[in-house]
């Protein structure tokens, strides 16, 4: 039952890639995203992290997704052009994924404590994750969300216009 | 249980809430109109069978007979791709939904839930956030200026109010500790009414933030900006006709029915009866799992009667209005709520 479900949405995984570089438009492009974050939900599902696979779903397919998807709208983003293609990227594209592939690859299988889990195994219920979570990697967790804050606040620093406040922006019409 | 037992109840049970929660749907759609009626001074729908009663119906059938119009400048996939998702979206999440006692079928089966799930409240979240596609894609794709800012207002709002939404449930999983729908009712259900979340729980700010962020969520008066038919002609619909149209009905009442199970479910004490034990549990199974169906059911109609009252007296916000309203006092209170209750829970 795992095993057909973990084919199933492999499959639909990587259709959803594929047909994200092949699409020309857009919106079709950033509905092919959320086909593949979707599927990845499932696969977390399959490994057992219930959590990740709804905040998966939530989060990078309900609200980051839509925010795509809401800009390419107000956009009005039209279709792309195809191009031919820098010669570099069609000479040196193939190997150097190839090169990525197998460096990957070689991390994975020889690091410890990586692959453990297996498809069907159990599930690792939200509290364990979150036990884990703020004792022993506490620092690394808050550390990460002092990024995120810095990050938010440079996004309002450049979005901001110079020499304006929030409230002339109302006046003016949003 | 043997494999194809469990598959062919849970097929039974799929069917039949599916059945019942489109009923649902339309019969809300007679309640809406009777009540604003009669708020409005008039008698609503009565001429088709007893007190309009046949109503539904009626409507259903002109729906599915109607000429379905597709204009030619729409983007075809995505147009029909549309009110699928949103009817979907709007359906799904009452597999997680318990509405009575657990175990009440023969042998132990679960009777009054579809599936019973550690992460229910997540998965309710996750497919309401799933469900903004229907309505952007919708106005997208109808390739009309309208629709399309319907379609881009209701995305704007959804997210905004998304977060406030998911927050204000944050104090219900503090106090149970668990994300399973069952575990936070029976968390709740010790001692009738004065235990329930609102109550007992020092949830009441977080219910009335659940409440607006909900209203929000479904498109609902006074936050219907989406469809505002005296500014957009009809928002992210307008080039919907026939069953399509419907569709979207179905799917904003369906959402408003959910939004009513969760609210009762996370703060009203689910299937429970509000005067705790005084009265029953009785001797008999069967009574047992009818109370409990009854007191779910008339908790999530006190609900949908409230959102219809709401759209009978409020005016419609301004766009300005709900964007300041959701980030500069629902998102603040709904914080305030989190460390509120985190504060309580720690130092009590």
């Amino acid at each position: 039952m795992h095993v057909i479900l973990f084919a199933l949405f492999a499959v639909f995984c990587l259709a959803g890639a594929i047909n994200l570089l092949v699409q020309t438009h857009p919106i079709n492009s950033a509905l092919s995203l959320i086909v593949v974050m979707t599927s990845l939900a499932v696969m977390y599902l399959l490994l057992g992290a219930e959590f990740l696979a709804a905040a998966q779903v939530i989060v990078y397919a309900g609200a980051v997704m839509v925010l795509f998807t809401f800009v390419i709208m107000l956009l009005n983003a039209g279709r792309e052009e195809r191009t031919r293609g820098s010669s570099v990227a069609r000479t040196i594209g193939l190997p150097a994924v190839v090169v990525i592939l197998a460096v990957l690859a070689t991390i994975i299988l020889h690091v410890q404590g990586l692959g453990n889990t297996s498809l069907g195994q159990g599930i690792t219920t939200t509290e364990e994750l979150s036990t884990v979570l703020f004792h022993e990697l506490l620092l690394p967790f808050e550390v990460t969300s002092v990024l995120i804050l810095i990050a938010i606040l440079g996004a309002v620093a450049l979005a901001r216009v110079e020499g304006s406040s929030p409230d002339d922006a109302e006046r003016t019409g949003q | 249980m043997t494999l194809l037992a469990f598959f062919l109840w849970n097929l039974a049970k799929v069917i039949v809430v599916t059945v019942i929660l489109l009923l649902g749907v339309a019969y809300t759609v007679l309640l809406e109109r009777k009540l604003v009626g009669r708020i409005q001074n008039r008698w609503g729908p009565n001429r088709v069978g007893p007190f309009g009663l046949l109503q539904p119906l009626v409507d259903g059938a002109k729906s599915f007979l109607k000429e379905d119009l597709i204009p030619t400048a729409v983007y075809r996939p995505l147009y029909l791709l549309a009110p699928i998702l949103s009817l979907g979206c709007a359906l799904i999440s009452i597999g997680v939904i318990p509405f009575g006692i657990p175990h009440a079928g023969p042998g132990g089966v679960d009777l009054f839930e579809i599936s019973d799930v550690h992460i229910g409240l997540l998965i309710i979240l996750g497919v309401t956030s799933m469900g903004v596609y229907g309505i952007a894609l919708a106005g997208w794709s109808s390739n009309n200026k309208y629709s399309l800012l319907g379609s881009l207002r209701s995305s704007a709002q959804l997210v905004s109010y998304e977060l406030a939404l998911g927050l204000s449930l944050v104090g219900v999983v503090l106090r149970t500790g668990s994300f399973s729908l069952r575990d936070i009712v029976e968390h709740q259900a010790t001692r009738g009414i004065v235990t329930w979340n609102i109550f007992g729980g020092l949830q009441i700010l977080g219910f009335f933030i659940y409440l607006m962020a909900a209203y929000a969520e479904t498109n609902r008066c006074p936050f219907d900006l989406p469809e505002a038919e005296s500014e957009l002609t009809g928002g992210y619909h307008t080039e919907y006709s026939s069953m399509k149209f419907a569709m979207f009905f179905m799917a904003e009442y369906a959402n408003m029915i959910n939004v009513g199970c969760v609210a009762t479910l996370l703060f009203l004490g689910g299937w429970t009866s509000p005067f705790g034990d005084l009265i029953g549990p009785f001797q008999s199974g069967l009574v047992n799992a009818l109370l409990s169906l009854f007191w779910f059911v008339i908790k999530v109609f006190a609900f949908l009667c409230l959102y219809v009252w709401v759209r009978g007296t409020l005016p419609r916000f301004r766009y300005d209005q709900l964007m300041n309203f959701g980030w500069r006092w629902l998102l603040p209170l709904a914080i305030f709520n989190i460390v509120g209750t985190s504060l309580w829970y720690a130092f009590r």
